[in-house]
């Protein structure tokens, strides 16, 4: 679930934080610029890992500022492919088990109606999927509540650029209204089309 | 909750070429495979992390610190509540001698040791192509390894003694 990535950046360091150790500034800044953030094609940092090399560091004329290079590595939650997770659901809608899985830290996981347990349909009603187990007995609806735990393998993922784009686009009068619409910057597709997959009760021996 | 940087500010060695597509960047992410952590030793940092935060009372609340704080409290919390939290470096180095004997990829050890897989399913799940791979007295010796040296939580063992009265019966008639 987690990967340690190594990676290069320069630190600047106000002057009146010189007092304190170089160590310790640079680690606690290098937490605020990537603690929750997501670096493009990375991952979700986590925090800051160690510090493996620290370069010399300059002053630049005018600014009092201190600007050291750093190699550093960071805990970056990135599943690999095929990988096993378990989430909670928290919502479903006509596109997909989705918005849905949530890991506490991160959120944006979908389930496509195709890889959920086949047969499966969407019961308007309460706004759930439910999966139609077929049994000797008779097909048994086995629903897809929010707030519970589910295994799902990861099959894919997208990363989205969501930099700002400069003020030279053509719309940019209209775009008066306030957020353009927010892209995940970091999406999963889950699926639970095998067996095991699907909430943990679904599985569990009784 | 999660902010995208521009891609100018850091760089990633190796990773400063023209976006890859997200397929092939994966496939470089599989290979790297040095670099997985499991989540009890992401667990360990994150508590050491806290209790150092702790101890420099100060600028905690500081606005900056902010998504630290949100970041390792979610992520203290997922963790928790699996398995993970009852290792120990003792544990673990004992869980993945044992395992060397069964020729699992880093990958798929990886898994067992988060997971902590109780049933055949779960196992099929993690090791692939495991009906090719292992037999069912493998499974079933892999499914021993993993249950009796990774600890469970406490209330699952109960529920896992009264399942293993279960299983015996099963196994009699076959």
């Amino acid at each position: 679930m987690f990967v340690l990535v190594e990676m290069v950046d320069t630190v600047r360091i106000p002057p009146w934080q010189f007092e304190r150790k170089l160590n310790d500034s640079i680690a606690e800044e290098l937490n605020k610029k990537l603690a929750n953030k997501v670096v493009y094609n990375v991952g979700l940092c986590i925090c800051l890992f160690d510090i493996t090399k620290l370069e010399d560091a300059y002053v630049f004329p005018g600014d009092g500022a201190s600007h050291t290079k750093v190699h550093f590595r960071c805990v970056v939650f990135h599943p690999f492919l095929d990988e096993i997770l378990i989430g909670k659901i928290k919502g479903c809608s006509p596109e997909g088990v989705h918005g849905n899985i949530s890991l506490g830290f991160f959120d944006d996981i979908l389930i496509p109606p195709e890889s959920l347990q086949q047969p499966a349909k969407f019961d308007e009603a309460e706004q759930v999927w439910v999966w139609e187990y077929e049994t000797e007995e008779g097909a048994h609806d086995l629903y897809m509540d929010t707030g519970e735990e589910i295994r799902f393998r990861v099959v894919d993922e997208s990363f989205v650029d969501t930099s700002p784009t400069g003020p030279s686009s053509a719309d940019a009068t209209t775009s008066s209204e306030e957020l353009p619409k927010k892209e995940a910057p970091y999406t999963l597709v889950g699926s639970i089309s095998e067996p095991g997959l699907g909430l943990l009760s679904w599985w569990t021996s009784n | 909750m999660e902010v995208h940087l521009s891609p100018g500010w850091i760089q990633t060695p190796g990773r400063s070429d023209p976006p890859v597509s997200a397929r092939s960047s994966w496939d470089d992410r599989k290979d790297a495979n040095s670099a997985l952590l499991s989540n009890y030793e992401v667990f360990q940092l994150l508590t050491d992390l806290k209790e150092q935060r702790k101890e420099s009372g100060k600028n905690k609340h500081s606005s900056g610190q902010q998504n630290l704080n949100t970041i390792t409290y979610e992520t203290l919390k997922y963790i928790s509540k699996t398995p993970c939290r009852h290792q120990s470096p003792e544990i673990v180095r004992e869980f993945l001698t044992a395992l060397k004997s069964h020729k699992l990829t880093k990958a798929e050890k990886l898994q067992l040791l988060n997971h902590r897989p109780v049933t055949a399913v779960e196992i099929q799940l993690m090791v692939e192509e495991s009906e090719e791979r292992l037999t069912e007295e493998q499974i079933e010796a892999l499914l021993h390894t993993v249950t009796s040296i990774l600890p469970a939580e406490p209330e699952a063992e109960q529920k896992k003694n009264t399942n293993s009265n279960v299983a015996m019966d099963e196994e009699d008639p076959a």
